[in-house]
């Protein structure tokens, strides 16, 4: 027997009994397309946040008091107790080649009061001019920090869009007065909005000169961020490594008190996060597409009963007993390969509906349409081989004889 | 062409549930008999006597329990299913009590259906098809129908045009005429008296009715699974016009 002869047979038999292969078909469709739609939003959530930390500078290295690991937060001594990292471990990293620039930075949540009498909780981030370098911020209007600023103890800041907005609605804050903790400020700048990066949102804050930061808003002298760009995305290891070695020695400790997390680290546990979620979505979706597959051995096991005296008819006329398997397996395989094509399609369009209306998004990777397709396919083998076996051993004469 | 010696066929009945033994009827009882190339044999024997049983032990569908059934020299109890279903595909033609056509395919696809297990391409199937109802006489405006869709006589032709269709040395076939009225019957037989007198087949016919065996060269008599009486038909019947 032929392959195009199988596929003629094959055909007819399905066609012949349409409402059943249809409702089988129905169930590896279903299986096949919450797979391809769960998986698909799995993969976009996985995207949306590599593009946020990516667009917090890449060759990034953060520096942070007290021991934190990306992806299980703070280990010991919490990033608000911990004072270890100071001004003049900032200074001293410049000497290490390769890095191109240093932003210093201390933060902290405080009251901002407008003149007008709005007022907003934002964090307040104490930082010098290399900021705007390191964090990839741009303005909007005004100018940013200068060294200028820090030198002289200036109470001016620069404000990120959100909290423009809270203060001041549709006016110009430009060169306007607000109040942080009590103490008037003047706004020379603001912001471009960049948009959340999912836990933090870099839009709203407010920007002082970090001298101003320490000695007038905090009256502390240390510092809860360094972030450090690196020339090279290659050189990052080694700029660490140095930066580890050269903290260590400054702070006259042998186990670190503090932190150094490149945006790999991060980027390395979200993902961790992320895929362990597409798993765990992927893995209920393959659930339904086991049902699908057990109503595809329902319906051969009850063809293979129906269609009795036709194997006996064809074993008769000299069908051998791998001719006889190979037609119902390839029924079953049918079945399921028509399942695994419409269930590809409508997941696809249920990924796009998902982010069109629910504003999720999802991206339908080749690798999952791939996968969808063999699991289907393989779905048809597996479940069809038990049928498609006791077709091909029934005895010619007891089958001929089935009423 | 074929050897029978002291073929016994006994089948076990495993009744339904508890532990009674089995009830064992023999089918068949020590059939001893040969048949020459080209003979034209008919079975006979009343209703239950073991010609079916007999036959698919001929057509190489079943196995006996007891003796040995040489088919062109070979032992076909010795063959595995893969290499009888070859001697089938190849050497056997069957037509069958109930015609048993699959009711999906139509008349041309049916009759062809024993070349697609023997890998003929598809333009030769049909030409063969072809031939094959036109040695059984069926009438061409029919071929593209489906069997749901003729009389009993239209589809014993088919049974027997699909008989033809691979060129089998041995035609089986368990009472033809049985569903038929004599008019069609006799167009029937005609059919395997060409092919027997045009083209030296091998016929068996297995029927219960002695006028219909009157058109074999030879009778074999078998009553409760045992040969009776075997011999030469001495008032063989001829159909000559159709
Ligand atoms: N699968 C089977 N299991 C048990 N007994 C069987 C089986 N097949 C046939 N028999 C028995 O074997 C005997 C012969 O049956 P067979 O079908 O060969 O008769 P037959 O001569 O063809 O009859 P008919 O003219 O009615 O077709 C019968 O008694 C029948 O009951
Ligand atoms: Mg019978």
């Amino acid at each position: 027997m032929n392959s195009s002869d199988l596929f003629q047979e094959t055909y007819s038999a399905l066609l012949a009994n349409k409402a059943r292969s249809f409702l089988t078909i129905l169930g590896i469709v279903i299986g096949i397309a919450s797979v391809i739609a769960m998986v698909s939003i799995g993969q976009g959530a996985q995207g949306t946040i590599q593009t946020s930390i990516e667009g917090l500078g890449s060759n990034l290295l953060t520096i942070l008091p007290g021991i934190v690991q990306p992806g299980r937060g703070i280990v010991s001594a919490g990033r608000g107790t911990a004072q270890t990292v100071k001004n003049e471990d900032a200074e001293s990293l410049r000497a290490i080649p390769d890095v191109l620039y240093v932003s210093a930075e201390h933060q902290r949540r405080f009251q901002i009061i407008s003149q007008a009498g709005n007022n907003t909780n934002s964090t307040v981030i104490g930082a010098t001019a290399e900021y705007v370098s390191v964090r990839n911020v741009s303005m909007d209007r005004g100018a940013f920090i200068s060294d200028q600023h820090n030198r002289s103890m200036a109470r001016v800041a620069v404000l990120g869009p959100t909290v423009a907005g809270d203060l001041f609605g549709s006016d110009d804050p430009l060169g306007k007065t607000i109040r942080i903790n009590k103490i008037n400020f003047k706004v020379i700048g603001i912001l471009k909005a960049k948009g959340s990066a999912g836990f933090f949102n870099p839009d709203d804050v407010a920007i002082v000169p970090l001298t101003t930061m320490q000695k007038i808003l905090a009256g502390a002298d240390y510092l809860s961020t360094i972030a450090v760009t690196v020339s090279d995305k290659d050189k990052m290891p080694e700029v660490q490594a140095r930066a580890t070695e050269l903290l260590l020695e400054r702070h006259r400790v042998a186990e670190p008190d503090f932190s150094i997390i490149s945006q790999a680290d991060i980027l390395g546990a979200l993902t961790q996060v992320t895929t362990t979620f597409t798993i765990f979505l992927a893995s209920i979706a393959g659930i339904s597409l086991l049902v699908g597959g057990i109503g595809i051995m329902n319906m051969m096991l009850t063809t293979v009963t129906e269609r009795t005296r036709e194997i006996g008819l064809r074993k008769a006329i000299g069908a051998k007993n791998k001719d006889i398997s190979l037609q119902f397996l390839a029924e079953a395989v049918m079945l399921t390969f028509l399942g695994g094509v419409i269930g590809v399609a409508l997941g696809w369009l249920v990924a796009v509906l998902v982010s069109q209306f629910a504003g999720i998004a999802t991206s339908v990777s080749i690798q999952a349409v791939f996968l969808a397709f063999g699991v289907s396919a393989a779905i048809g083998i597996v479940f069809g081989y038990y049928p498609a076996r006791q077709a091909s051993l029934k005895n010619p004469i007891e089958a001929l004889r089935y009423e | 062409m074929i050897v029978c010696k002291g073929i016994t066929k006994i089948y076990k009945n495993h009744s339904a549930g508890s532990g009674e033994p089995a009830i064992e009827t023999a089918a068949v009882k020590n059939a001893t008999f040969d048949i020459r190339d080209g003979e034209f044999v008919a079975i006979m024997g009343p209703s239950g006597s073991g010609k079916s049983t007999l036959m698919h032990i001929l057509g190489c569908l079943d196995t006996p329990t007891l003796g040995t059934y040489l088919l062109d020299g070979k032992d076909v109890s010795l063959m595995d299913d893969n290499e009888l279903a070859e001697i089938r595909n190849q050497k056997i033609g069957f037509v069958f009590q109930a015609f048993n056509l699959l009711p999906r395919a139509n008349v041309l696809r049916n009759v062809a259906l024993p070349l697609v297990y023997a890998g003929a391409g598809k333009e030769a199937r049909e030409k063969a098809a072809a031939d094959a109802l036109a040695s059984a006489a069926f009438p061409q405006n029919f071929w593209g129908h489906l069997p749901n869709q003729l009389s009993g006589g239209m589809m014993q032709r088919v049974a027997i045009a699909r008989a033809l269709v691979n060129n089998p040395s041995l035609i089986l076939a368990d009472e033809p005429t049985g569903n038929l009225d004599t008019k069609t019957g006799e167009a029937v037989l005609h059919a395997f008296q060409k092919l027997h007198m045009e083209q030296g087949r091998t016929i068996v016919l297995i029927t219960h009715e002695s006028y219909i065996a009157e058109y074999a060269e030879r009778i074999i008599h078998i009553k409760d699974g045992e040969i009776i009486e075997d011999g030469k038909n001495h008032r063989r019947r001829l159909v000559n016009n159709i």
